[in-house]
């Protein structure tokens, strides 16, 4: 039984797997499932029922998230389905193994996803600084449309596709769907009111599923093996296997595939081999830098959206960021800080000049020079830049560190009051 | 409708619409930046952050942006909520982190939406005390100051400028608290609605280049409500002055006419007001006198389309109903006499501007709009979105989602067809367009006219989307047709009448057929003229010495007819007195000339291209002994504005009601007047100090409902007198909505103007002449406006005049080629001593000529309808680098 259903083909000590090496693995054989005569609503039902929920940091249901796509005849022919392979949450670095270790998988998953909500042009919006996932991703669709993969009438199916990977200028921002949407059409990366969301006013105001990569890269191994042993995969509520990472003072940093509801002291030991010498966990970012601290009393919780959420953070990529005790919390939340503060597009008023302002007083901490006031603005921000109150989830991500920060860490802004 | 709840009490709201927009219909207080009544939501700026409950249940309730959400009827919002007000202190402490305290010094100071909001918030002390981001400005062109540390970032002249106006040299560049508005390098913008920008920005980014020269706070000004003479749209305007020179010009809101923005001739085009050549009254003569040799009963009088009704009126009574001749050219009197008479028709319609915007499939023929009634270019702009609309409808996205509807929409636009001679500036948003010769203009409109009815009459020719482009006018829900007076060519009118009639025909209704007029009062002159008694037949009777003295009215009179012509006709006369603002050709021959007031200091009656009688009101005195025309021209000297107005009433049915536009002065609180200073003007016993220390009487005006003083009932609920609106913690230009019955409908007692035309008659199919003047020889001519250049009178102002060209005549390359032609050369038309700079534009087709007169320096009415074009010496006055078109040649591209 497949196990690791993500990385199963994946060895960066050598090149990816070539097509025809990735069929005789089971490559493809999704596509040929789905050739076998199942229409596009059974594609979607199918998805919903495996419970899959989107990698990319909300945990939305996928299935559920095609289902808004309007379908009929009176309905927009033109549909795209796009994939965010705009990955830039501080200290993630899944979607990049995906994409480098076996491009392959990726298209699988994009033309399943297109079919079901009958797409002939998906795009994959790739991250400008991922040039080896360039490179391999492009081979690989060069690959597929020679094998009649992609291109027209997918295995005599009558369904068209063609995939283009479109490099970002690079912005943070451009990770937000609806802003993602904005820059592939070549205007400014600002993000969109929703409603209206993608699913019905999306890329050049037509229907839109925007999906991570590692949301998408979920769906062959549905087609491929099936329900029951989706579901099987996991140890916890959440069906699945997730990518999982750590960066910070470990002995071991690095990226994983593991069932969804291993507990948190698993990944941190096992995987990536506790904490280096003569250093102690002092908290942690649970799914990337936009998510609240947790401390190591939260660490036999398990990795699953609502265990995490119940502990007042958020599983989002999945992705631990540590702090250890060497290191100076208020310095990490300001580098943080300064991350967001630039990264905003300047859009919205909280956002666009409520993080500088953060960021100014970070500086002043950190040089010893912080005031009691400064400590109060910082407080403040947290609410002012809180979800509902900006145009965007960049400003409130900022917060999560920040807020949680400075509950946590109350003692470390305190020393660095100038008396 | 629907029933919201804010802060305990109900509304009835209009659930279509947004929570910020039915809030300040209401009269409440919430501050803003982002939105606008005529862009709609996009939710950037979150000041007008609100609490909304889901039910009466729940007591927390959670933080909204009351633009971004839907007034659905049982919404509950607060706004007094601690929470929402503690929020809206946070955006506006937010927004002035980098802002420079710059007040006393700035020009947005006193009108300033900043100013209000900020103090409305109650944010009043900075808590940030670190570096302040800083900007570079821009040098934008003669118009707009760019200060950008100024910013608040709210990105509503981006939204403005390029979105609602079509601009594309304005953009928001950089990213996060760098953010920066303005153009990819310094350089002229090249909206010709730029000026907007200045009423649109809530602070002090874009300012008034041409009021910073003689620049006053906005409570010194003396205001009046007034009406635009740029062209013959007739936009509201609030002119403002102080120390006796005209400042400034800005939009005054008009919920049929001009809706909140003008175009920049408008804005920029009054300052020949304050010229030093203006006509001074004559000394060491009997004026009374000299007047009286003209009042035999022989002298002949020419009326102006830029004179006021009242003066055209009273020149009518001077000389006699049969003495009285049109003062336009005998092709544009012609024309603008079929205009009036199709205004007329029961067929059609002439739309105003609120109407144009709601077209849904629009034709013009002939006309640049753009360049002749700018205002109008702005409404058809809007026109094109109409679709999107409608497909947002379908979408459920509500309109004022202004963002998400534009990108649904994308480039779907309703259809605009465009049949012109050259390139123009709405081809952007056009969905068909023909650039041809103008006779093949009028044929393929003509094939136009018989593919959507059978009994228009018959053209030579076939075009393959003739059929298309029927269909699409006859299925529309408001197809509208668009031609007009300024191209100087009536076969356009008459094509276009002829579309709009098969339309008629065929839809069984009265159809949109807008004409628009080139100057202020054109059509209302052609009211008052005998349709036979044209400027040709003046002239005629004045070189046979059937007419020995003569009356023009300001009017110069080598910009109607060939100049030898004039000039003959004037050396004949054996008195010609004229009376006008600024010296012209004509006022040289004089033997007795009178000064007349300009716009802005008389009150006088206009009537538009609709036919709409509109009331200007004097804003203030002239020094020079300057009076309106009329005056000078009225047998009893007592005799007021109303009583002439009134006399003008009586004198035929088509006037009714011109009078009663005029607000009595009986029907004000205690007869007391209406001040044109605001209480809080200044310096009214320091401004003449250095003569004297006391402080004198205010001038009387004993005339106007208006007075000369701060002293008065302030116009607060009286629109149609109110000249620059406030209103209590509302000092910008965002107080309007105080005085509207609610956002952008109509002002609150007030009056959008009179419609004098009564569609009543029956019309016909108009046969449209072959052109048989044409000799073949040469290249088919047509004629070309500026916006800034075209109108006479704005021409002579410092602003325009930075940005006007040298005479011109576009040819497309082939034709450049042939004729051995390079970009800029000189060339003399037909030998005459004409020249004109050659301009080779991409789009024109070959066989046409496109001339642009200048100001008048070509003598237009001396050329036939082609034009033979020989390489000249080059003479460049000003040269042509300030042209601004889309498609000019460039060699190597």
């Amino acid at each position: 039984m497949i196990e690791r259903p993500l990385t199963k083909n994946i060895d960066m000590t050598r090149p990816p797997l070539a097509i025809a090496d990735y069929e005789s693995n089971d490559g493809y054989q999704s596509i040929r499932n789905i050739a076998k005569g199942m229409s596009p609503s059974d594609v979607l039902q199918k998805t919903k029922d495996s419970g899959l929920k989107g990698r990319g940091g909300a945990g939305f249901p996928t299935g559920l998230k095609w289902s808004f796509v309007p379908q009929g005849d009176d309905t927009p022919k033109q549909k795209y389905f796009v994939v965010n392979a705009d990955e830039m949450e501080p200290g993630t670095f899944k979607d990049r193994l995906l994409m480098e270790g076996d491009p392959h998988l990726l298209l699988e998953g994009i033309i399943i996803g297109s079919f079901a909500i009958q797409a002939d042009t998906a795009y994959i919006f790739l991250r400008g600084e991922y040039k080896v996932a360039e490179q391999r991703l492009k081979k690989a669709i060069s690959e597929a449309y020679d094998k009649g993969l992609l291109g027209e009438n997918i295995l005599n199916t009558g369904f068209n596709l063609d995939i283009i990977v479109h490099t970002s200028a690079g912005r943070y921002i451009c990770g937000e769907e609806t802003a993602l949407l904005n820059a592939l059409e070549g205007k400014r990366a600002n993000p969109r009111s929703k409603p209206p969301f993608p699913q019905v006013s999306g890329l050049w105001g037509k229907p839109t599923i925007v999906n991570n990569v590692e949301t998408v890269c979920n769906l062959p191994g549905i087609f491929t093996y099936g329900i029951d042993w989706y579901q099987s995969l996991t140890k916890g509520k959440d069906h699945g296997t997730k990518l999982f990472g750590i960066s910070g003072k470990v002995k071991n940093p690095g990226c994983w595939e593991l069932p969804l509801g291993i507990t948190i002291r698993e990944l941190l030991e096992e995987h990536g081999g506790g904490m280096q010498d003569g250093l102690e966990l002092r908290g942690f970012l649970p799914g990337g830098g936009s998510t609240d601290f947790m401390l190591p009393e939260h660490l036999d919780l398990k990795f699953d959206y609502d265990d995490i959420a119940q502990a007042g953070s958020r599983l989002a990529t999945g992705t631990m960021i540590l702090l250890d005790d060497k290191t100076c919390p208020v310095g990490m939340i300001g580098n943080l800080m300064r991350f967001f503060a630039h990264e905003s597009c300047g859009f919205c008023t909280p956002c666009r000049d409520g993080l500088p302002w953060v960021v100014a007083i970070f500086d002043e901490f950190c040089k010893g020079q912080g005031t009691r006031k400064d400590l109060e603005i910082l407080h403040e921000h947290v609410e002012y830049m809180g979800p509902g109150r900006t145009f965007c989830a960049l400003a409130p991500g900022a917060t999560a560190p920040l807020g949680s920060g400075l509950r946590y860490f109350s003692e470390d802004f305190e020393k660095l009051i100038k008396d | 409708m629907a029933k919201v709840v804010i802060d305990g009490v109900e509304y009835e709201v209009n659930p279509d619409n947004n929570l910020l927009q039915e809030a300040l219909s209401k009269g409440l207080d919430l501050p803003y930046f982002c939105w606008h009544p005529c862009m709609g939501s996009v939710g950037a700026c979150r000041q007008c952050a609100v609490k909304q409950y889901r039910d009466s249940e729940d007591t927390k309730g959670s933080i909204v942006m009351a633009c971004m959400t839907p007034a659905t009827d049982g919404t509950m919002i607060s706004i007094d909520d601690e929470q929402a007000k503690d929020m809206r202190e946070r955006v506006i402490e937010s927004l002035m982190i980098s802002h420079p305290h710059d007040c006393p010094v700035c020009e947005e100071g006193g009108e300033c939406h900043l100013q209000d909001m900020t103090l409305m918030s109650g944010h009043n002390y900075r808590r940030y005390d670190k570096k302040k981001v800083t900007h570079r400005n821009q040098y934008l062109g003669p118009f707009i100051n760019h200060e950008m540390n100024r910013c608040i970032t709210c990105y509503r002249c981006v939204r403005f400028y390029d979105d609602y106006a079509g601009g594309t040299d304005l953009a928001a560049q950089a990213s996060h608290h760098h953010t920066y508005f303005g153009r990819y390098e310094e350089g002229v913008l090249e909206s010709e609605f730029s000026g907007n920008l200045v009423e649109v920005c809530p602070t002090g980014v874009f300012t008034d280049k041409a009021f910073s020269e003689h620049y006053s706070r906005k409570w010194d000004l003396q205001t009046a409500p007034s009406i635009c003479a740029g062209c013959g749209t007739g936009c509201n305007i609030t002119p403002g002055e102080r120390y006796g020179t005209l400042r400034r010009v800005v939009n005054r809101y008009n919920a049929e006419v001009n809706g909140y923005f003008i175009c920049d001739r408008g804005r920029f085009g009054f300052d020949y007001v304050n010229s030093a050549e203006r006509i001074r009254s004559p000394e060491d003569i009997d004026i009374t006198q000299e007047l009286e040799k003209f009042r035999d009963g022989d002298a002949i009088g020419i009326g102006s389309p830029r004179a006021s009704m009242e003066s055209n009126f009273a020149l009518r009574e001077f000389v006699g109903e049969s003495n009285f001749y049109s003062g336009l050219s005998d092709i544009d009197n012609e024309a603008i006499q079929l205009s009036l008479s199709l205004g007329q028709d029961s067929s059609f319609r002439s739309p105003s501007i609120k109407e144009i915007e709601a077209a849904d499939a629009v034709i013009i023929i002939g006309e640049d709009v753009t360049n002749t009634s700018p205002r109008l270019a702005l409404a058809l702009r809007q026109s094109v979105r109409n679709h999107a609309t409608e497909l947002a409808k379908q979408a459920q996205i509500p309109a004022w989602q202004d963002a998400a509807v534009r990108e649904l929409a994308q480039h779907e636009r309703s259809p605009l067809i465009l049949l012109t001679p050259y390139a123009t500036r709405l081809d952007d948003v056009a969905s068909d367009i023909l650039v041809a010769p103008p006779s093949e203009l009028v044929e393929a409109a003509g094939v136009i006219a018989s593919a959507i009815s059978e009994n228009a009459p018959k053209t030579d020719g076939k075009r393959d989307s003739a059929t298309q482009i029927a269909d699409v006018l006859l299925n529309a829900k408001r197809p509208l047709v668009v031609a007009g007076a300024s191209a100087g060519k009536i076969e356009y009118i008459q094509t276009a009448a002829n579309i709009a009639r098969a339309l008629s025909e065929k839809r069984n209704e009265t159809v949109d057929l807008c004409l628009t007029t080139p100057e202020v009062n054109s059509l209302g002159m052609a009211m008052l003229t005998n349709k036979e008694n044209s400027l040709g037949i003046a002239l005629n009777q004045i070189i046979q010495g059937d007419a020995r003295n003569v009356i023009v009215l300001e009017n110069d009179l080598y910009r109607r007819a060939p100049h030898s012509e004039v000039a003959k006709a004037l050396e004949k006369a054996e008195s010609l007195m004229v009376i006008d603002q600024l010296p012209t050709k004509t006022t040289e021959q004089a033997s007795l000339l009178l000064p007349a007031t300009a716009f802005s200091e008389h009150e006088a009656t206009y009537v538009n291209y609709e036919g709409r009688a509109q009331v200007s009101f004097q804003v203030h005195q002239n020094k020079i002994g300057a009076l309106p025309a009329w005056r000078w021209l009225s047998e009893n000297p007592k005799e007021s504005i109303s009583s002439l107005s009134e006399r003008l009433q009586q004198s035929s049915e088509a006037f009714k009601g011109i009078a009663e536009l005029r607000p009595e002065i009986s029907g004000t609180v205690s007869g007391m007047q209406v001040p044109r200073q605001s209480h809080r003007y200044s310096g009214r016993t320091a401004m003449r100090a250095n003569v004297n220390v006391h402080e004198p009487k205010q001038p009387v005006d004993s005339e106007s409902v208006l007075s000369f003083s701060m002293e008065g009932i302030p116009a607060a609920k009286d629109a149609t007198i109110l000249g620059a609106p406030w209103s209590p913690s509302w000092n910008s230009n965002q107080s309007i909505t105080k005085f509207q019955e609610e956002v952008s409908g109509d002002l609150k007692q007030g009056n959008t103007g009179k419609a004098l035309l009564n569609r009543d008659k029956s019309g016909s199919y108009l046969e449209i002449k072959a052109d048989t003047s044409s000799s073949n020889e040469g290249l088919e001519l047509a004629l070309a406006h500026q916006i800034f250049g075209s109108g006479e009178l704005s021409a002579k102002s410092a602003a325009i005049q930075k940005r006007m060209v040298d005479p011109y005549i576009g040819l497309s390359k082939e034709d450049a080629d042939s004729l051995g032609l390079k970009q800029g050369d000189s060339v003399s038309l037909d030998g005459n001593g004409n020249i004109a700079a050659v301009v080779i534009r991409n789009k024109i087709k070959a066989g046409t000529a496109a001339l642009y007169c200048g100001e008048n320096e070509i003598d237009y009415h001396a050329l036939g309808s082609s034009v033979v074009l020989t390489k000249a010496e080059n003479t460049f006055n000003r040269g042509i680098e300030n042209l601004i078109v889309s498609d000019l040649y460039e060699e190597g591209y």
